[in-house]
């Protein structure tokens, strides 16, 4: 069974007489070193790493305390997104409403058409998101945020942190359940 | 009646073309891939569609673990690096550490996730338990007391002159307050520029950076 066939065409028969002489088969049985070639293989899927872990550039702003070095963004053109927890992104357009009747509640697949409607209606010199991620909120909802800057092209966006009101805003929705 | 013969099949096979197969697979596995590196700190990265990858040379890791702890490493061939942030450390906190304790610091693999209080039982302790240990972490939360503020702080003037690739890894369920901590010990040290890193993930169609790459590619 599974053997390199290397002897000729043998088997025929040889007639009276004629002498036979020993011939040593060269057949090899494969089946083991498949067997070692397979395992070599699973060996190193198993303990080898195909992709190279990338990275994600980020650049912080100076902080700075002189009120002239800020840089000042037109209100109108600014989008809030609040990062809560459950993977949950709170939203408003502008400054907070004083009775909060423009901060909506929404989630990661539906936040891109949110972002993108914006970026249309405003002019792309104004138009800048504001991130600001709360005390709940996982590492992984700030990077995807920040992908998600990335795959819209938003050219300007900062992390801030989260004002008092607007936790309690959160903390509030997320007690009321939802909208 | 002549008798219906039956054809006796071999059931031998021909191994020779799968052995080829598995020794060429063998060959591309070996050639193409890497060994995972032994990670002490099992860190589950976020997906990103950044498509750079991460440097590995004069690298300075901070990475947040799942219950947002906070550690540092430095990349292996920078040990002179190393040793100039530990001198700088003992000195600046003084710690009166050994040399056997720097030495320890300066080791390949290694990595610190204590206060500065436990910083020398944590380097005498030999390598081969240190995976045991649970490490505190390096204190960033409390903005009085954050200790990563002084790490960097040796860091930067270790790699003085030379690019310092400052790299956070954290962990997909760390919260955010951890990562709030290392940001702002990057900019009390006026580091404001760093990678995070991310597992690399397709870019959505459709969307607005699929279509400028696309726009690149042609």
């Amino acid at each position: 069974m599974a053997e390199m066939d290397t002897s000729g065409g043998g088997g025929h028969k040889k007639g009276p007489g004629v002498k036979k002489s020993k011939k040593l088969s060269t057949r090899v049985d494969l089946t083991p070193m498949v067997d070692l070639g397979f395992l070599l293989i699973t060996f190193f899927i198993f303990t080898t790493t195909m992709s190279q872990p990338t990275a994600m550039k980020l650049n912080l702003p100076k902080d700075t305390d002189k009120p002239e070095e800020q840089n000042k963004v037109k209100e109108s053109g600014v989008l809030t997104l609040l990062l809560g927890k459950n993977d949950q992104v709170y939203y408003y357009e502008g400054t907070l409403a004083p009775d909060a009747s423009n901060f909506k509640s929404s989630n990661f697949k539906e936040i891109r058409s949110e972002i993108l409607s914006k970026k249309k209606s405003t002019d792309p010199k104004d138009f800048v998101v504001v991130i600001k991620p709360d005390q709940d909120c996982a590492y992984k909802n700030v990077v995807d945020m920040l992908d998600e800057m990335l795959i819209n092209d938003v050219k300007r966006y900062a992390t801030v942190e989260i004002s008092p009101v607007e936790y309690q805003l959160i903390q509030a929705t997320e007690k009321s359940g939802g909208k | 009646m002549p008798k219906v013969k039956v054809a006796r099949k071999s059931t031998s096979i021909d191994m020779t073309a799968m052995c080829d197969v598995a020794f060429l697979l063998l060959s591309f596995f070996i050639l193409t891939t890497k060994f995972k590196p032994s990670e002490a700190l099992a860190v589950v990265t976020p997906n990103s569609v950044s498509a750079k990858a991460a440097p590995e040379n004069d690298v300075v890791l901070i990475t947040i673990d799942k219950e947002g702890r906070v550690y540092l490493s430095v990349s292996d061939k920078n040990t002179s690096e190393k040793r100039a942030i530990i001198d700088a450390i003992n000195t600046s906190k003084s710690l009166n550490l050994t040399a056997a304790q720097k030495a320890a610091f300066a080791r390949a693999n290694s990595y610190v996730g204590v206060p500065f209080s436990q910083l020398g039982g944590l380097l005498s302790t030999p390598p081969d338990d240190i995976k045991k240990i649970k490490m505190a972490g390096i204190p960033v939360t409390d903005t009085l007391n954050n200790q990563l503020v002084d790490w960097l702080l040796a860091a930067k003037q270790a790699f003085e002159g030379r690019k310092m690739e400052l790299l956070v890894k954290g962990d997909n369920d760390s919260k955010y307050p951890s990562f709030q901590g290392v940001i702002n010990a990057f900019k009390k040290n006026d580091l404001l520029k760093f990678q995070m890193v991310t597992n690399p993930e397709g870019v959505p169609q459709g969307t607005e950076l699929y279509r400028i790459n696309k726009e690149k590619n042609k």
